[in-house]
C-alpha cells in the first residue's frame, strides 16, 4: 500500500504533502498528546506496528496485503498519537528503506497516517454507542474499523489517482481492483489488530484508547479517593 | 479476578522484545508476491509513470543492508527499523512534552491560566 514514486504528478504529491502536514501539526499540537500515561506507548506503538508491517501474508494468488496500523494506533494510543505513530513508520521506510517513493511521501503518509487513523478512530466512535461497554465490545469495534482501514486507505489512493494519477488505467477498473483486494487484505488487518489490542487489554486496560469508555473494575481501582480516577481522566 | 498488571515500561520493553522477535523469525519468512496496490498497478497499468526511488542506493534500501538479502540481513534491518521508529515516536514526544511544560498556559495540566499579558509576551 505505499506508492512508488512517479505515481502521481507533481500538484497532487504537493496538495497530499499540505493535508499530511497539517495532520501532522494538529497531532503535535492537541490536549490528548498530553496525556501523561500513553505517551510512552507512542514509541511502542511506532516501532510494533513498523515490526508488523513487514510480514506480508498472501490474500490470493500471487498477491500479498500486511497490517496498515491505522486501526491499531487509533485503538490503542488515539487518533493524535496515532497519526504521530504511523506518520513515524512511513516517514522511516521512506526515507531509510526506499519503501514508498519520496516525491509521494505526502500522499502515503495521507493514506496510512492520516486517512487510515482517523477513518478507524471515526468508525471506532460510530460502534461505540451500538456496542456493549465491555471488552468483547471494544474488540468488535477495533475489529470492524480495522478490516476498514485497507479499504479507507486504497479509496483516499483513488482520489489522488483521479486528481493526478500518471497510468493508464481506468478508474473505474483501478477502483474495482483496488477496493476488492484491500477489503480482503482488511480480513488480516482485523485479525492481527484484535490480538494485539486484547493483549494489552489483558495486560492494562487503562491504557488501551478505546476501552477508555468502559467501567473502571473495582479491583483497579485505587483505594484513595471515589472517583480520583474518572477525574483524572 | 486478580490480574498482575505490568509497569509500562514492562510493557514498553516486552512489547520491543516481541517486535525483534517478529522481525528476525517471521519477516523473513512474509510473503514475498506484491502487495494489493503493487498488484494491481502492474494488472491494469497505474505504474506506467513509475520511477526507481532517489534512495535505492542506501545502506538499508529494499530491507537489504548494504544489499545483502539473506534472512538474517533482512531481520536486522527490521531490528533497526523498530529501533529508528522507536527513538522517532519517542523523541516527538519528549519534544513536546518539553514545549508544553515551558508553555505557562498548559505547565500545570489545565489548571486556570495565568494572565493573558503574561501569555501573550511569549515566554
Amino acid at each position: 500500500m505505499h506508492i512508488p514514486d512517479g505515481f502521481l504528478d507533481p500538484t497532487t504529491c504537493a496538495a497530499t504533502g499540505l493535508v499530511a502536514a497539517g495532520a501532522l501539526a494538529w497531532a503535535l499540537r492537541g490536549p490528548e498528546a498530553a496525556d501523561d500515561r500513553r505517551l510512552p506507548l507512542a514509541g511502542m506503538a511506532a516501532a510494533s506496528v513498523f515490526a508488523l508491517q513487514l510480514c506480508n501474508f498472501p490474500v490470493a494468488a500471487g498477491t500479498s496485503g500486511h497490517l496498515l496500523g491505522g486501526a491499531l494506533t487509533a485503538a490503542l494510543v488515539g487518533p493524535r498519537l496515532g497519526v504521530l505513530c504511523m506518520s513515524v513508520v512511513v516517514g522511516v521506510q521512506a526515507l531509510l528503506f526506499a519503501d514508498g517513493g519520496l516525491s509521494v511521501l505526502g500522499a502515503n503518509l495521507t493514506n496510512l497516517a492520516v486517512v487510515g487513523v482517523l477513518g478507524a478512530h471515526v468508525l471506532l466512535r460510530l460502534l461505540r454507542p451500538l456496542l456493549p461497554r465491555t471488552r468483547t465490545g471494544v474488540l468488535l469495534a477495533v475489529g470492524a474499523a480495522a478490516a476498514l482501514t485497507p479499504a479507507l486507505g486504497a479509496a483516499a489512493f483513488l482520489v489522488e489517482y483521479a486528481l493526478g494519477g500518471n497510468g493508464v488505467a481506468p478508474l473505474g477498473t483501478a477502483a474495482a481492483a483496488m477496493l476488492g483486494v484491500h477489503l480482503l487484505i482488511g480480513v488480516g488487518e482485523a485479525i492481527i489488530t484484535v490480538l494485539t489490542i486484547s493483549t494489552v487489554l489483558g495486560l492494562r486496560p487503562d491504557l488501551v484508547h478505546a476501552a477508555a469508555h468502559l467501567p473502571v473494575p473495582v479491583a483497579a481501582r485505587r483505594p484513595v479517593v471515589a472517583g480520583a480516577e474518572q477525574a483524572v481522566r | 479476578m486478580t490480574v498482575h498488571r505490568p509497569s509500562v515500561r514492562a510493557l514498553v520493553l516486552g512489547a520491543l522484545a516481541l517486535a525483534c522477535a517478529i522481525a528476525l523469525v517471521v519477516a523473513p519468512r512474509a510473503s514475498s508476491a506484491p502487495d494489493g496496490l503493487e498488484r494491481v498497478a502492474a494488472d491494469h497499468g497505474m505504474d506506467t509513470g513509475e520511477r526507481a526511488h532517489p534512495l535505492d542506493a542506501g545502506p538499508l534500501a529494499g530491507y537489504r543492508p548494504f544489499g545483502s538479502g539473506g534472512a538474517v540481513a533482512t531481520g536486522l534491518a527490521g531490528v533497526a527499523g523498530i529501533a529508528c521508529c522507536f527513538l522517532a515516536a519517542s523523541g516527538l514526544v519528549a519534544v513536546r512534552r518539553r514545549r508544553r511544560a515551558g508553555d505557562p498556559a498548559h505547565a500545570t495540566g489545565g489548571a486556570p491560566h495565568v494572565p493573558v499579558t503574561d501569555a501573550a509576551s511569549g515566554a
